[in-house]
């Protein structure tokens, strides 16, 4: 901010070392502490996932992956991220548009609100949807097989055999709602710091709306959308709390990967688990890989604007 | 009249704020606001004294005080390693910096359940870890110290990265200042640099607090679901559910609820103030 900062920089630099500088022996003991917790806490954990997974050898792994019910867990969490993700997607850029480009009263507690599924537990995430639309729930009242208040509905529904709890849909919802602020989350912040100026020039020299969308503000938050969006698919595929409660853990059937990877452990079959697991944890450092890219590219772009 | 004039003008600029906004709020209501409150009005029909015995029974009143307790001491471990994990990150360089810099975030990334499992094992009676703690008489697996590692390792990104922003962005010259002064290192660390990192610090810290409180997926693998001793709150509201006890489970869902809604607003008031610190430094 100040000139002066730049035209002493390197002698700055230089007496910064020498004055506010560790001594060498802390140095070395902080960075100690530093890597010993990390390798008890992170690194061991994350090697002892594959080295589980291939205890008992690359056949038994790869005839674990390969059994039915794996394949069932591994297309059920695909689905239920490929409608979770898009949905929070289109979500988060709404919300981030009118946040961020317009003023309104209230807008301090709607960002509190969207925050709102980050601080309730999993196990209740499940819990208010079973209580919605479960036997004993809002939808049940209505649908109680004995003296149902909208017969037309209730005969409809089971005709169909259209079930939402201990059911498919109840699985995806639970997954909307545990991913719900991730994309929206990444993009508010960027999007207010961005300001409208670019958008209302392209509006004054004749772009439509979409036009203005798609040409000006998607470029500029085109990596903060990438990093919501794999953080929100890599919670998708990996809720394991809210996801069970509403689940009802029929194999084959009802089960994703993390509960199938509970399933395997319950049998004392944890090869089998570990084998599971490690594709989740694949999943979790390709994540990680994106994220770290992502965040590079998003420094570089904000570097070149500067220059610009 | 004036004022609304000049307002309709500035919306009107940029096209979409009715259909965002409406959309926004649809969403918001169908899935977050709705099924939330059906834990209210699930609640509702329980009585006063019904609602007051569920959620005082002994095995419920010994999961909040493991909750809180694993969940403050896993918190204040992580504020304290955390800053050092941060610290080094930031001030200095070795081998693997970057690595271990992506790798931080690997409880966030890590679904719950593979972190639950691999802690169970590897702090079990044969685990990597377990077999080394085992002659000395500590146990993990099964007591309420796993519940605490597992809550640890869940709660150990949020504070490096609170803090690795604020100390990236520390001005030196406050630090040259003050050792110029006179102070020694530890007096410069004291009282310049670790009184403006304790708002990001106590962000990070509640954060870390509020995840801790909610976790199920990473600890029931390791804490065995032993009842009065290693049974968390989210474990009891499972419990009930399974025997589809919806009022049981809802009351105490209740009381979780009105704790993590306090704690949001908390740590709204710690980044709103975190926040004014940082702007302060700039200007």
């Amino acid at each position: 901010m100040t000139p002066a900062a730049t035209t002493f920089h390197v002698p700055h630099r230089a007496s910064q070392r020498r004055v506010t500088g560790e001594p060498p022996f802390v140095r070395r003991a902080l960075i100690g502490v530093a890597l010993v917790f990390l390798s008890l806490f992170l690194f061991i954990p994350l090697i002892s996932v594959f080295a589980q997974a291939f205890a008992k050898g690359v056949g038994f792994y790869f005839h674990t992956l390969n059994d039915p019910m794996a394949w069932s867990a591994i297309k059920l969490t695909l689905y239920a991220a490929a409608i979770a993700v898009p949905l929070n997607c289109v979500f988060g850029v709404c919300a981030a548009w009118a946040i961020a480009k317009f003023d309104f009263r209230g807008k301090n507690i709607l960002l509190t609100l969207i925050d709102l599924p980050f601080s309730v537990s999993p196990v209740i995430a499940g819990l208010i949807y079973v209580l919605v639309f479960g036997a004993q729930g809002w939808l049940g009242l209505y649908m109680n097989a004995d003296n149902p208040k909208f017969p037309w509905l209730a005969n409809w529904l089971n005709d169909h055999n259209f079930k939402i709890i201990f059911a498919v849909p109840g699985i995806v919802l639970a997954t909307i709602f545990v991913t719900f602020p991730f994309v929206a989350r990444e993009l508010i912040p960027l999007m207010q710091a961005q300001g409208r100026n670019e958008e209302e020039a392209a509006r004054v020299l004749g772009a439509s709306g979409w036009q203005t969308f798609w040409r000006v503000t998607l470029p500029n938050i085109k990596w903060g959308l990438i990093y919501g969006v794999i953080l929100c698919n890599a919670r998708a595929m990996g809720e394991f709390g809210a996801v069970s409660v509403v689940s009802g853990k029929i194999r084959g059937q009802t089960n994703t990967i993390p509960l199938h990877i509970e399933a395997l452990y319950d049998d004392y079959n944890f090869t089998g688990a570990f084998a599971v697991a490690s594709l989740l944890a694949l999943l979790a450092l390709v994540t990680l890989g994106i994220k770290t890219w992502v965040e590079h590219q998003q420094a570089k772009q904000e570097q070149t604007e500067i220059v610009q | 009249m004036a004022n609304e004039r000049i307002k309709a003008r500035k919306i009107r600029v940029l096209p979409g704020f009715k259909l965002t906004l409406g959309f926004t709020l649809f969403y918001l209501g169908l899935i977050v606001l709705i099924p939330l409150a059906a834990v209210f009005w699930k609640a509702t029909s329980l009585t006063w004294p019904q609602f007051w015995h569920t959620i005082t029974m002994p095995t419920a009143m010994a999961s909040y005080r493991l909750t809180f307790g694993a969940s403050l001491l896993a918190a204040l471990v992580n504020a304290f390693f955390g800053l050092i994990v941060a610290w080094v990150l930031v001030r200095y360089n070795f081998f693997g910096k970057k690595i271990i810099d992506a790798l931080v975030d690997l409880p966030f990334a890590l679904p719950t359940a593979v972190a639950g499992i691999t802690l169970a094992t590897l702090y079990s009676k044969n685990g990597w870890i377990g077999h080394w703690l085992e002659p000395l008489g500590i146990k993990v697996a099964n007591t309420q110290i796993g519940i605490f590692i597992a809550l640890t390792f869940i709660g150990l990104p949020f504070i490096v990265r609170t803090v690795q922003p604020i100390l990236e962005d520390l001005d030196p010259e406050l630090e040259e200042a003050a050792s110029s002064l006179g102070a020694n290192r530890w007096q410069v660390f004291w009282r310049v640099i670790f009184p403006m990192l304790t708002p990001a610090l106590l962000t990070g810290f509640a954060l870390a607090f509020a995840r801790a409180l909610g976790e199920y997926g990473s600890v029931i693998f390791i804490a065995g679901n032993i009842p009065m001793k290693t049974q968390i709150t989210p474990v009891i509201i499972m419990g009930e559910l399974d025997m589809f006890d919806y009022g049981k489970a809802t009351a105490i869902a209740v009381v979780m609820l009105v704790f993590s809604f306090v704690l949001l607003l908390t740590i709204n008031v710690l980044q709103w103030w975190t926040n004014r610190y940082n702007t302060n430094n700039l200007a």
